[in-house]
């Protein structure tokens, strides 16, 4: 069971004084899959991504990485896992190559000056491996950010919107990259407000909302879920957009639609 | 394990003291004021202050150290600050290192950063005149001394780096302790203060340091100054670390 199952998640729940963020939480992510999480604003995505990676211990419920549990066996979750964070986490004094060399040097690994060298040239940072971080362009900072989290080759890579802010040339690189990864047999749990982004990457997706998964499972699956009129009447065959839209109209109450009817505005605006 | 410590340790403190190399303006500024307290207190109030016999850069120094070393540990808070801010410590906590070498890292740094100011602050008093006759374990017992004194002073820093809201509250921590040299035997003797304020001077930390290091400059007898100094350093250190440690802790909940 958890020999297949890199990520396991039951019942987490997490709250901030009165806002209660999580409400129990249950997914799985079978090893070397792309698992999407998708959500709105302050659904909560970060949240549980920062306890999956020790930053945060839950209120109840358990997560294992790797079959290490979260809170009990965080060095050991350590090992195994890297972070991209919602904002780049580089060092802006640093030049890009020694921000690669510094994460190299404190995984413990040899040569860092040369896997400083492939991942600069991998992520066509090249040129300007050797100017201060400072000078990069947003997209420029997430290549390295990404790039940071590759290091030592960690089979389980957490990445929290990779892709927001970048351009669609830089979003195509993200996701060969996160394609890549998969092909080498490493488990990638990506958060996303952008439908199409789950809808091409992952292997599973799961919608989180007001705090619970609300649906779960491979695009197919999810795709079942949209009412047969509906699939009747369309031509094409629905996107997740639509899904997802079906999904909470059944699923949050009369107030909190007029929120999630806006949220899901914004997120056709950006497409 | 703890050799591991020790490695990360010195790979995050090479990565900061980079940082200070690239701004040196952080040292400029830090040895700035100090020199201004220098100037000003010898050529235009020392002329009017009363301290005995003996030169009176040579009296001031001691005090005017300690304000170098106030002055200096509020770029480590800010530094760590931004650190935290800039989500960089989130990834290394995500990492497979030892999770104290953070903060050890900001600790060494801000020592060599300030053993580099009071350097230079020292210089520019053997311009103005400051002489000492102190032999190696003199200068050994004072060095001991400022060290106590800076890291006890660095782990104040952390724990302002760690709780501060915004880069102003990171380093505002530091000018109630520039001041506390004030009140004290730094700038005159404190037979010449009122009563609460003599009470208040003679009991703080300050004047039991200043009094020493002078002490050690001036060849003379230290008596238990010298312990009531270590004490201090050794006691706000203990707490600072404490809290520091706490407050690291807590931030993962
Ligand atoms: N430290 C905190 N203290 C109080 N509330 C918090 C804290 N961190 C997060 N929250 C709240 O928890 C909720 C979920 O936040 P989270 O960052 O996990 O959402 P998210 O799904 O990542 O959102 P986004 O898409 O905007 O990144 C939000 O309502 C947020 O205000
Ligand atoms: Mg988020």
């Amino acid at each position: 069971m958890t020999a297949e199952t890199a990520i396991r998640v039951r019942g987490l729940r997490k709250s901030y004084r009165d806002v209660h963020v999580l409400r129990g939480v249950d997914l799985d992510a079978p090893r070397g899959s792309v698992f999407a999480l998708l959500g709105s604003n302050g659904a909560g995505k970060t949240t549980a991504v920062r306890i999956l990676s020790t930053l945060l211990t839950a209120d109840t419920g358990t997560a294992t990485v790797h079959g290490f549990d979260v809170s009990a066996q965080a060095a050991e979750v350590r090992e195994v896992i890297s972070l991209t964070g919602q904002f780049a986490a580089v060092d802006e004094i640093l030049s890009g190559r020694e921000n690669l060399v510094l994460v190299a040097r404190l995984r413990h690994l040899k040569n860092a000056g040369g896997i400083a060298d492939e991942l600069l040239a991998r992520f066509a940072l090249a040129d300007a491996g050797r100017r201060r971080v400072s000078t990069y362009s947003g997209g420029m900072r997430r290549r390295l950010d990404i790039a940071m989290s590759l290091i030592g080759k960690p089979p389980v890579v957490f990445l929290d919107e990779p892709t927001t802010g970048l351009d669609p040339e830089g979003r195509m690189e993200v996701w060969r990259t996160v394609k890549e990864l998969a092909r080498g047999g490493t488990t990638v749990l990506l958060t996303t407000q952008y439908l199409e982004e789950a809808e091409h990457l992952a292997d599973r997706i799961a919608i989180l909302h007001e705090g619970r998964i609300i649906a779960n499972g491979t695009l197919a699956e999810l795709k079942q879920l949209m009412p047969a009129a509906t699939v009747e009447y369309v031509e094409k065959q629905p996107g997740l957009e639509e899904i997802f839209l079906a999904i909470i109209g059944t699923a949050g109450g009369g107030r909190e639609a007029a929120r999630d009817g806006a949220a899901a505005s914004d997120w056709k605006g950006r497409r | 394990m703890t050799i591991r410590a020790f490695g990360d340790t010195a790979v995050l403190t090479g990565r900061s003291l980079r940082h200070i190399v690239r701004s040196p303006d952080t040292i400029i500024t830090t040895a700035v004021m100090p020199i201004a307290f220098l100037l000003l207190f010898v050529y235009v109030f020392g002329g009017a202050i009363d301290t005995g016999a003996g030169s009176y850069v040579n009296y001031l120094l001691p005090g005017i150290l300690l304000i170098t070393v106030a002055s200096g540990i509020a770029y480590t808070a800010y530094r760590l600050f931004l650190d935290l801010k800039g989500g960089i410590v989130d990834r290394f906590q995500s990492m497979p290192i030892a999770r104290s070498s953070v903060l050890w890292a900001h600790v060494l740094t801000s020592l060599v950063a300030n053993a580099v100011s009071l350097i230079v602050v020292v210089g520019v008093a053997l311009l103005m005149g400051f002489r000492t006759g102190a032999g190696v374990s003199s200068w050994l017992a004072v060095t001991g001394i400022l060290t106590a004194f800076t890291l006890a002073l660095t782990w104040i820093a952390v724990v302002a780096g760690l709780s501060a809201k915004s880069v102003d509250g990171a380093s505002a921590f530091s000018y109630p302790l520039i001041f506390l040299p004030f009140i004290s035997s730094a700038f005159v003797p404190t037979e010449t203060m009122p009563g609460p304020v003599r009470w208040f001077a003679e009991n703080q930390p300050v004047t039991s340091i200043v009094n020493t290091i002078r002490g050690l400059f001036a060849e003379q007898p230290v008596g238990d100054d010298i312990w009531t100094a270590v004490g201090w350093c050794v006691g706000i250190l203990v707490v600072a670390y404490g809290c520091s440690a706490m407050i690291y802790r807590n931030r993962v909940s």
